[in-house]
């Protein structure tokens, strides 16, 4: 399914997965979507990128350097590739 | 003709692991660095190779016992002549007088459960303590109270992991005399490269500044080579071989400085893979034994969003531990105008009795200068 027809809480959800991924210390936490995953947990610059090529991947949206401040937080890594 | 499959090294602050599968069966035939077994250890499961090609042959220990490092595991069978047995550990200089002799195995076993060398009897050649002596030693020990359960039920014992950091520095602390240096190293450059570079690929190909500094402190050391290395009971033992252990944090606590081998050697786009690799399976499992226990020096990296240096402690048996702070946008003098600039504080802590701080303030200013042109990285 490509994103445009995803709802804003299939992404969401489909992005905490990626993280969980990438992190699977992380499963079974409960990660709000707004707390800040550098900052709250401890998501250190290695599990990001893994995780920004995850979502890469998934989704097909490039998201170049300059844009990681805004995908700091679930929600808003949902909202910016429901975007596309 | 068969020959011992043994509990290879796991690093200087592990002493034993417990079997968890054996991932060969008796008859399979075995390639050197192929995967044995998988144990679990104070850092989590560990998997353990072959050292040269062999027969498996049969098993002498069963899934669930904890052995020490050194301790026979299984029979391997059909090692021909010219085949090499495992790397033994290194035969220790003549004891300086006064001094207990005893071998490695022994030495560490000893110093891990507090046990005096003094207070044994060797049965090895001259007197020479073995393993197995202090192995002795360690049953007559009253037992020790067991360990609380791991409360995450992740494999990863925050209990023991915290006995093992503690037991490695510890030791560190006590017997090996650091000096510390720290330098200002102007990352502009490199920064304005990396974001350049990194612009033009997708994210699975990007670089990490961490991967620019252990490419930069190993070809550094090639000139350096009081700084890669270990101390064997005092004397220096150089590597030629540059393995740069990468000191990684475990969420929750603790962490492992597996190494990535030969750094000097690859290319930055092989060593970030390398890199990404061992932070997955320091989060997953699945680290080696060999990835634990033979970095020739650390780097620690605090990353983006650290303090301005960090201080280490060398982890034994090294001689040095490189660390690189945040870095940040400072005020800088540039031709004679104060300039905001991107700078990391690296610093040093090297071991005195190999190295002085004449040769280490050499290195981090060589380290410095190779950060500048991060396209020869």
């Amino acid at each position: 399914m490509s994103i445009q027809e995803m709802t804003r809480e299939a992404v969401a959800a489909a992005v905490l997965e990626e993280l969980t991924n990438v992190a699977p210390d992380l499963a079974g936490e409960d990660i709000p979507e707004d707390a800040d995953l550098r900052d709250e947990f401890d998501l250190d610059s290695m599990d990001f990128l893994n995780w920004i090529t995850a979502l890469h991947n998934r989704f097909g949206i490039d998201i170049p350097e300059l844009d990681y401040p805004k995908l700091s937080t679930i929600g808003k890594a949902a909202d910016y590739l429901g975007r596309g | 003709m068969s020959d011992l499959y043994r509990m290879p090294s796991l690093g200087s602050d592990m002493e034993s692991a417990t079997l968890i599968e054996w991932c060969k069966q008796p008859g399979e035939r075995l390639a050197k660095d192929d995967v044995i077994a998988v144990v679990e250890t104070q850092k989590g499961a560990i998997e353990i190779e072959v050292f040269h090609d062999a027969v498996m042959g049969k098993p002498l220990i069963e899934v669930g016992e904890t052995v020490p490092v050194g301790a026979a595991m299984a029979e391997l069978e059909g090692i021909g002549d010219g085949i090499e047995q495992a790397p033994s550990p290194p035969v220790e200089p003549p004891a300086p007088s006064g001094r207990r002799r005893a071998s490695p195995a022994a030495r560490r076993l000893a110093e891990a459960r507090g046990i005096g060398l003094e207070r044994l009897r060797g049965s090895g050649p001259e007197g020479a303590i073995r393993l197995e002596d202090v192995q002795r030693a360690v049953q007559a020990q009253a037992p020790k109270a067991p360990l609380p359960p791991d409360s995450k039920g992740t494999g990863l014992g925050m209990a023991a992991m915290r006995q093992a950091i503690a037991a490695a520095m510890s030791r560190s602390k006590r017997e090996i005399p650091h000096y510390y240096l720290s330098h200002d190293i102007d990352l502009t450059r490199a920064t304005q490269w990396l974001g350049a570079h990194n612009a033009e690929l997708p994210p699975d190909r990007r670089i990490l500044m961490a991967a620019l500094f252990i490419k930069a402190v190993a070809l550094t050391l090639r000139k350096f080579p009081e700084l890669n290395g270990f101390d064997r009971d005092g004397q220096f033992e150089p590597s030629k071989a540059i393995h740069v252990g990468s000191a990684t944090a475990i969420r929750g606590g603790g962490l492992v400085a597996p190494a990535i081998h030969d750094a000097d050697q690859l290319e930055l786009g092989p060593l970030m893979d390398k890199l990404r690799d061992l932070v997955a399976r320091v989060r997953r499992g699945g680290l080696r034994a060999s990835e634990l226990s033979d970095p020739t020096v650390t780097v620690s990296s605090l990353g983006e969003r650290g303090v301005d240096r960090l201080y280490g402690v060398i982890y034994p048996p090294q001689v040095a531990i490189v660390g690189f702070g945040t870095p940040e946008l400072r005020p800088r003098v540039v031709e004679g105008e104060i300039t905001p600039r991107t700078l990391v504080t690296a610093t040093l802590a090297a071991d005195h009795r190999h190295s002085d701080g004449h040769r280490g303030g050499l290195f981090l200013a060589k380290l410095a200068a190779r950060l500048q042109e991060p396209e020869t990285l």
